[in-house]
């Protein structure tokens, strides 16, 4: 059957960082609001919310997403990934988030939570990356401090520990 | 909130969404991956009454290779999946190649094949590729369904042949005939932005070392992918890159693009030129390196 709704608001059912919420929400409520209003995931950031800056990039099932080009009514029996859920304690830094710091890829940080969220399932398939892979993989995601050289510094790093260990 | 209000459906079934389709009419536009879709409502440029979400229509989703060497692909398949599946690889090679220019990675995961098509945004990569290729879309409605040719699907400015009630479900890419080579190309400021100027190029070589006429599609020097008549030239003609430089101006000189803020009408003309010789060479020595002698019918 078809689910329909009004402008009213619709429930819905999703899984954030492994932990199931039951939503309710207007249809027209952009995923990257609900997750920073109603969740208070406020890692995910909103830049251009039109899908170019890609700094509110999360994981939908695995794959790296424009959380501001999503109903959050659409993730309803999905899985959604977020910068707070890469590693169970906040105190302990993610292998890429480890490589960002010794690198200095980041300044004002903006950018950078949507640029791991890009760059994590990226090294998951591609263990040993080329520098130009790494580039082409950050390609939809705008960094204006950084001159992404040190970006992809980290990406490398992060890379080549993970070969090591 | 950044969309204006909109009643939201969600069917199950391509028969759903068609009634749906068919009950709203011209207040009813479906939402696929979105990604054109929602930056205008967020923009409130766009502002639909009703949102059919096709997201669910699981029956969509494919991707077959037929026994005929022809391709066939859900409407729902995500651009994504395309750079992945090794039956688009090797049995058309020129969306192959094209996809990856498509936006970036995070676009494509939920981009659309056919909402892609049905949008028709004249710089976008994938209706070019259909038109060059000769796809036809099978287009359904309640209670039935036609098919169209690519090159007379797309209209003018985001129009297409899709009629209020209308979803565009299917594409259908011919075989892939023996001694045929396809180049994609295009220049952008940065790489996945809409190109300035991008072509999907198709030509031939036979047995005998000569080349058949050569498609030549252009995007973003018009209202909607633009072929010329130029590509006719380069048959029965032994391939040279003389040969391509002279078709190539021959095509630059057919286009009447525009002037907007990314680039001027000259500037196009002068992208097309070189990008039409530089995807010719590479289609013709793809073509003689596949061979007149290769069966065209890969598994």
């Amino acid at each position: 059957m078809s689910e329909s709704s009004t402008d009213s608001r619709r429930p819905f059912t999703l899984t954030v960082n492994g932990v199931e919420h039951r939503a309710e929400a207007e249809p027209r409520l952009l995923l990257s609001d609900f997750l920073r209003h109603d969740l208070g995931l406020t890692g995910t950031h909103v830049g251009c919310e039109h899908g170019v800056c890609g700094a509110c990039t999360v994981l939908l099932d695995g794959d790296p997403v424009r959380s501001c080009l999503l109903l959050a009514v659409q993730t309803d029996g999905c899985e959604v990934t977020t910068v707070e859920g890469l590693t169970p304690d906040p105190e302990v830094l993610h292998p890429l988030q480890q490589a960002f710091w010794e690198s200095h890829a980041l300044q004002c940080g903006f950018c950078t939570a949507g640029i791991l969220m890009t760059l994590v399932p990226f090294l998951a398939a591609h263990p040993d990356p080329s520098e130009e892979e790494v580039r082409r993989a950050l390609s939809g995601n705008l960094c204006r401090c950084t001159g992404y050289q040190h970006i992809v510094d980290a990406v490398l790093l992060a890379a080549r520990r993970s070969r090591e260990s | 909130m950044k969309p204006a209000p909109f009643h939201y459906e969600r069917p199950a079934s391509l028969d759903e969404a068609l009634h749906l389709l068919a009950r709203h009419g011209d207040e009813g536009k479906i939402l696929a991956g979105g990604q054109s879709l929602i930056p205008v409502m967020n923009f409130r440029l766009a502002q639909p009454a009703v949102l059919i979400d096709v997201n669910r229509l699981g029956e969509l989703d494919f991707v077959t290779a037929g026994d005929d060497g022809s391709l066939r692909l859900g409407a729902l398949v995500r651009q994504a999946r395309l750079e992945r599946e090794d039956a688009v690889a090797r049995r058309a090679p020129l969306l192959a190649e094209a996809v990856p220019f498509v936006a970036h990675p995070q676009i494509r995961n939920r981009g659309t094949v056919g909402g892609s098509l049905a949008h028709a945004d004249p710089a976008a990569e994938l209706p070019a590729v259909m038109v060059a290729l000769d796809a036809r879309f099978r287009l359904a409605h309640q209670g039935g369904e036609r098919w169209v040719a690519a090159a007379d699907f797309f209209g003018g400015l985001f129009a297409t042949a899709l009629e209020p009630g209308e979803m565009l479900v299917e594409v259908e890419l011919p075989p892939w005939p023996a001694g045929h080579g396809a180049c994609f190309a295009e220049v952008s400021r940065r790489h996945g932005d809409y190109a300035m100027v991008g072509i999907a190029a198709v030509t031939s070589v036979g047995a005998g070392g000569r080349c058949g006429p050569s498609r030549l599609v252009f995007m973003s020097v018009g209202d909607a992918p633009v072929e010329v008549a130029a590509g006719a030239q380069t048959a029965g003609e032994v391939p040279s890159e003389a040969l391509f430089e002279a078709v190539a101006a021959a095509a630059a000189g057919e286009l009447e693009p525009a002037t907007d803020i990314h680039a001027t009408a000259e500037y196009r003309r002068h992208l097309a030129g070189v990008l039409a010789r530089r995807a010719l060479s590479k289609a013709a020595a793809r073509a003689a390196a596949r061979g007149a002698g290769d069966p065209g019918v890969p598994g």
